[in-house]
């Protein structure tokens, strides 16, 4: 009789365990979740099955697929003609879910890319500089944070009026500050570094080590920062929409999705629950992987940001 | 100490200032004040009330000028009178602030109660179940949009399981914890998993010191070491951003108190003021928010101050 220390394991086995080694190393589930994202707001309007806008008052609140609803004696029972259900007019919710996608994904980044330009730029341009610049820059952030967002988005609103340029500008200037702290201590320290020193002696102007020498050393916390920012900015839309702050009607974003459900909520929760774990997903997996990217690429960030 | 407490004095002063010329700005940046009191959808005015309007609002003097009387009115307590309650701004966020502030204690306690703990389990048990739930529990907390978590408590716990009461306590000034329960927890939950990741990775750091394995070595049981040993030098930097993060959910108060029509100063900033146009009361409440926010900033720093002397003077 042949003597084995350890029988091998059945292939099949071995490769499960080898695919839940790559899940748990790379964030697989995060980026298939935000690339299902991306290509739903690119193409959105044509995955779409029904029309988001157009309404149906013959099919007002059908239940998502194989659910029933009796109010009184007249009873719905949902098919997949609507998966997600039809809101109280009859539109489609899936559909209005996978169209408000398009409008949250452009206003976050837009806001990201906005704040994450100007923001890295006076934090290097602070951090470098120092003295007067630097104390007045440090007090506006001070300040800024000091100021309760949804307050003066509110404020903002009722003095300019409902608008998506409202909302674009309102969700950069909330995103700006937090790449000014980090970038500008991740300066400081550069600042100090010898090849700096060096490139000073050998007479580079200030905007030349800015750019070729402290830029590389800031753009990996940076774009850290800014993964784990849309996260939020996705959010801080979501809440500006449900109050009515936001993206104007009829434009289908997602926050204007659960408002619009909230007073249907007892009789027809679909409308509302659904696109909340849209937002909850998305926002989730962002988190996931910004939390990573940071581990990753700059674990030092983890005591600056947790 | 007393050159630090100056020194945070003298920066709530020039933060006040400096949110004074933001929303000032604003006000001047959109179009003449006086339309922010006049709706599109309204009947307009005479050629001679808006004259006198601009009078009585002082809108035909320099614009500096308008400034500085601004700000007067603003430190002599009067941010004027509400457009369509025809009572002073002031008076109607006084009757409002008690509410916002029992559901801010009700949030605050409930992230305490719940973060410091899962926090510490998620550390002292690194890997486990637990660990697992606390960090789940955070995850969630910080990804869950409150205005949602807020209708869907409500439809589980209030309408289907009829467990609580669907919302607001109304004006009802008598003590029912019931009403208190679901806004407490919805405004609490992202505090409490901000709570719950600090008290972790603080409580992971002071788990590897040197005092901690002399307690262990020592013979000091497992419980004891975590809970008394360990947990009073971590408990620093939570308690005090706890704080700072309560001011910071000041924000969802806003969101809160609308989804349970709480009658606090957050529902009057937006069934009040926003969607009646009504221009004093809302300015009042933005100034009211960052007062309280930063005499929260305040108290953080002198507590973390008190505690920890070591980063007074950084």
């Amino acid at each position: 009789m042949e003597l084995t220390a350890t029988s091998p394991r059945p292939p099949v086995i071995r490769q499960f365990a080898a695919a839940w080694g790559f899940v748990r190393r790379w964030p697989v589930i995060p980026i298939a979740v935000i690339a299902v994202l991306i290509i739903l707001g690119i193409f959105g309007p044509q995955i779409a099955p029904h029309d988001a806008v157009l309404s149906d008052a013959r099919s007002r609140h059908v239940p998502p697929v194989g659910i029933e609803t009796c109010l009184g004696a007249k009873c719905k029972t949902g098919s997949w003609k609507n998966p997600l259900g039809t809101d109280h007019v009859g539109r489609d919710v899936l559909s209005r879910i996978i169209v408000g996608s398009r409008i949250s994904l452009i206003v976050a980044t837009i806001s990201l890319v906005v704040g994450l330009i100007v923001g890295t730029s006076v934090g290097m341009i602070s951090g470098y500089i120092g003295g007067v610049f630097d104390e007045i820059v440090t007090r506006i952030v001070d300040i800024w944070l000091a100021l309760p967002f949804l307050m003066v988005a509110l404020l903002a609103v009722l003095i300019f009026g409902q608008s998506l340029g409202v909302v674009f500008v309102l969700l950069a200037v909330l995103s700006w500050v937090g790449f000014v702290r980090i970038v500008r201590a991740q300066t400081l320290q550069l600042k100090e570094m010898d090849y700096v020193a060096l490139a000073k002696i050998a007479g580079a102007p200030p905007e030349r080590i800015i750019i070729r020498h402290v830029l590389p050393g800031v753009i990996n916390s940076a774009i850290v920062v800014a993964t784990l920012n849309v996260g939020n900015l996705i959010l801080a839309e979501a809440t500006l929409s449900f109050l009515g702050a936001g993206i104007p009607p009829p434009t289908p974003a997602w926050g204007v999705l659960i408002s619009e459900g909230r007073q249907y909520v007892s009789t027809a929760w679909w409308q509302t629950a659904f696109p909340g774990v849209g937002i909850f997903m998305v926002v989730m997996s962002l988190n996931f992987l910004g939390d990573w990217a940071r581990d990753r690429f700059d674990p030092r960030l983890r005591q600056l940001i947790e | 100490m007393q050159r630090f407490l100056l020194r945070r004095a003298l920066f709530i002063v020039v933060s006040l200032l400096g949110a004074t010329i933001v929303i000032f700005s604003m006000t001047r940046l959109a179009h003449d004040p006086r339309e922010l009191f006049v709706p599109d959808t309204g009947y307009g005015m005479s050629e001679e009330q808006w004259e006198a309007l601009g009078d009585k609002m002082g809108f035909n003097k320099p614009i500096p000028v308008q400034y500085l009387l601004w700000v007067g009115n603003l430190l002599q307590g009067d941010f004027g009178t509400s457009i369509h309650q025809e009572l002073e701004v002031r008076d109607i966020i006084f009757s409002k602030m008690g509410a916002t502030i029992q559901l801010a204690i009700g949030g605050w306690m409930f992230a305490i109660l719940i973060g410091v703990p899962l926090g510490v389990a998620a550390a002292s048990s690194r890997g486990t179940i637990w660990d697992y739930v606390s960090r789940g529990f955070a995850l969630f907390g910080q990804a869950l949009p409150q205005f949602w978590t807020g209708i869907m408590a409500i439809l589980i716990f209030a309408v289907l399981l009829q467990w609580l009461p669907a919302g607001t306590r109304g004006d009802d000034e008598s003590f029912n914890i019931k009403y208190y329960i679901l806004p407490s927890i919805v405004l609490g939950w992202p505090a409490a998993a901000g709570i719950m990741r600090l008290t972790r990775s603080a409580m992971l750091e002071v788990l590897d010191s040197e005092f901690v394995k002399l307690a262990r070595a020592k013979g000091v049981g497992r419980f004891k070491v975590i809970w008394k040993h360990a947990l009073r030098n971590a408990m620093i930097p939570p308690l005090t951003s706890a704080l700072l993060l309560m001011a910071g959910y000041l924000n969802g108060a806003l969101v809160v108190e609308t989804v349970f029509s709480w009658p606090g100063i957050g529902w009057i900033a937006l069934n009040k003021a926003v969607y009646d146009n009504d221009f004093p009361l809302l300015q009042g409440t933005v100034f009211t928010f960052i007062l309280f926010y930063l005499l929260f900033a305040l108290i953080a720093d002198i507590l973390y101050a008190v505690i920890d002397p070591r980063i007074r003077y950084s």
